[in-house]
């Protein structure tokens, strides 16, 4: 899956959390949780989604990995690569 | 069979649980010893007519596109839209104490105009006390309880402004008697005056059926009918599951909604019932339908909730039945799109469980009629009489309350000491619903929701 892909994963992922946020204007090296109104509950919710998804597993301890959208998508290059598109 | 999940009680915390488990792929089932589900907040027919039980309002009431709320935050969790819960807004409420009285509707700034107005030496205080609340974190999972009457008088001097404050929230959420914590204090203060009340047009059926669809279409299992009998442990862990019909159910976690003690007990630990986890405080409540609206008659607020002194009692008194304070809601009087087919008065008073749990059958009838008509004589003294316009009563006592939710002492706010982070001497069982310390039927639904993310997502 290229990076491009997992970016647009993320993308979708946050959408459905946060139907009402405008992402838009999202800066993907900054935290995500500055950005757009995303409590701890959502925030576990990426997590969750990513399991569900794509049955990709991010331990407690790496949650900070995912704070901005290009962490996101260097934690999750390694994890999905080979993963189909779905 | 076995389980990823067995959750306890299908009430508002147990489905709004049940939801977030199931739509993650969690193995769960809810398991509901009464015919319906509801728990706490239900309903029943009768000669036709639907009755909501528990539901007078539902609090933390926010506008569509309102943030950071535990109305949006809740439906965002369960992936529901705002308009699934078809909340209809409250006209107007009102707490009435001898000589004085503060009108609130669902915007703030009326309420803090009624404040200045009455109690215009308490202005600044009070402004103070909202900010104060404003910046609590009342969901915090780790907190320790703090006195609400200590913190509250720490800032309004004026002690019969702190008694009109109390009567409402305490009635709308306290387990304790005469206090209560401030963590549940700021919960109820947002969730009814800051944010406000409203009612789906259908009561509480509505909540119910949307939280009961959700579960289904994430692939949830409901047992109705299914009491627990035991939760099998072994070295501090829950194994499985002794289901009053003899079944066995394996499991690697639960979730309780039943009470802590109701809970603990079925672990097979002996609690005492003077232990102070057993929830006191329980309540009486009468429904009257009307042949007209009930503005007709001059009622035109949702919700009054009176004291007829200038001290508030919140505790079990020594009657079996306290009329010295009360609630009068009036579901008529909600914006809705059309008018209820009927009118309808709801009245409740703290009682006595003991008192109503103790006599024979005849006389426990006997008792009802005598308090149905003692409160209804109070009552039409705080609002006006409606006793000509009465075509149906019925009435529900703290037995009532124990019989159907398996509630100890009928305590519908549980026990008086909250368990916030939900856990339990045993290692993978947890508790949610009252016990964990949400209040109103938004804070169950969270309650249910945060002990789900926090327990048994991993």
């Amino acid at each position: 899956m290229s990076k491009e892909k997992i970016r647009e994963i993320i993308y979708n992922i946050i959408k459905d959390i946060a139907p009402d946020e405008d992402l838009s204007n999202l800066d993907d090296t900054k935290a995500i949780r500055d950005q757009i109104e995303l409590d701890s509950m959502d925030f576990l919710d990426i997590v969750l989604e990513l399991r569900k998804r794509y049955k990709v597993d991010v331990p407690e301890e790496d949650y900070p990995k995912l704070a901005t959208i290009n962490g996101c998508v260097e934690y999750l290059d390694p994890k999905l690569k080979g993963a189909c598109v779905s | 069979m076995s389980y990823d999940v067995v959750i306890i009680g299908a009430g508002m915390s147990g489905l709004a649980a049940g939801i977030r488990l199931a739509y993650y792929e969690k193995k769960v089932c809810i398991l509901e010893k009464h015919s319906r589900p509801g728990g706490m907040n239900s309903f029943y027919n009768l000669q036709g007519r639907q009755f909501d039980v528990g539901l007078h309002a539902i609090t933390n009431y926010v506008k569509k596109g309102t943030k950071n709320t535990p109305l949006s935050k809740l439906l965002k969790q369960l992936k529901l839209k705002y308009e699934d819960f078809a909340l209809c807004e409250q006209k107007s409420s009102l707490i009435s104490f001898p000589d004085v009285s503060l009108c609130f509707t669902n915007n703030f700034q009326t309420f803090e105009q009624e404040i200045s107005d009455k109690f215009p030496s308490q202005k600044d205080n009070f402004y103070d006390l909202c900010k104060h609340i404003s910046q609590f974190n009342e969901l915090n999972l780790n907190s320790t309880p703090v006195s609400a009457r200590e913190v509250v008088s720490s800032f309004i001097s004026d002690p019969l402004l702190v008694e009109m404050l109390f009567c409402p929230l305490s009635y709308y959420g306290s387990a304790k008697e005469d206090d209560m914590d401030f963590d549940q204090f700021v919960i109820m203060f947002k969730s009814i005056f800051m944010e406000g009340f409203a009612r789906p047009k259908t009561g509480v059926r509505q909540i119910i059926n949307v939280l009961l669809k959700k579960y289904k279409a994430c692939g949830g299992e409901l047992r109705l009918k299914t009491g627990v009998k035991h939760i099998n442990s072994r070295n501090g862990k829950v194994k499985s599951i002794t289901l009053t019909n003899g079944n066995v159910l394996e499991t690697k976690k639960i979730l309780s909604s039943a009470g802590y003690v109701e809970t603990m007990r079925l672990t097979g630990e002996k609690i005492q019932p003077d232990n102070d986890r057993i929830g006191k405080l329980s309540f009486v409540e009468t429904i009257y339908v009307l042949d007209r609206e009930p503005t007709e008659l001059g009622i035109d607020k949702a919700i009054i909730f009176y004291n007829d002194s200038k001290k508030f009692l919140y505790r079990k008194p020594d009657n079996m039945v306290d009329l010295s304070s009360g609630v009068i809601c009036c579901p008529n009087n909600f914006y809705f799109d059309n008018s209820l087919p009927e009118g309808m008065i709801r009245t409740t008073h703290i009682a006595n469980f003991d008192l109503w749990d103790n006599p024979s059958s005849n006389d426990y009838r006997a008792q009802k009629i005598f308090w149905q008509k003692k409160s209804l004589k109070k009552i039409c003294g705080v609002v006006p009489d409606f006793t000509s316009s009465m075509v149906f009563t019925d009435m529900f006592t703290p037995k009532t309350i124990k019989r159907f939710t398996g509630r100890l002492n009928g305590a519908v706010y549980g026990s008086p000491r909250k368990i916030k982070n939900g856990k339990t001497p045993v290692e993978n069982l947890f508790i949610c619903g009252t016990d964990q310390g949400f209040m109103g039927i938004i804070g169950a639904m969270l309650s249910g929701i945060s002990m789900a993310n926090l327990h048994a997502m991993n």
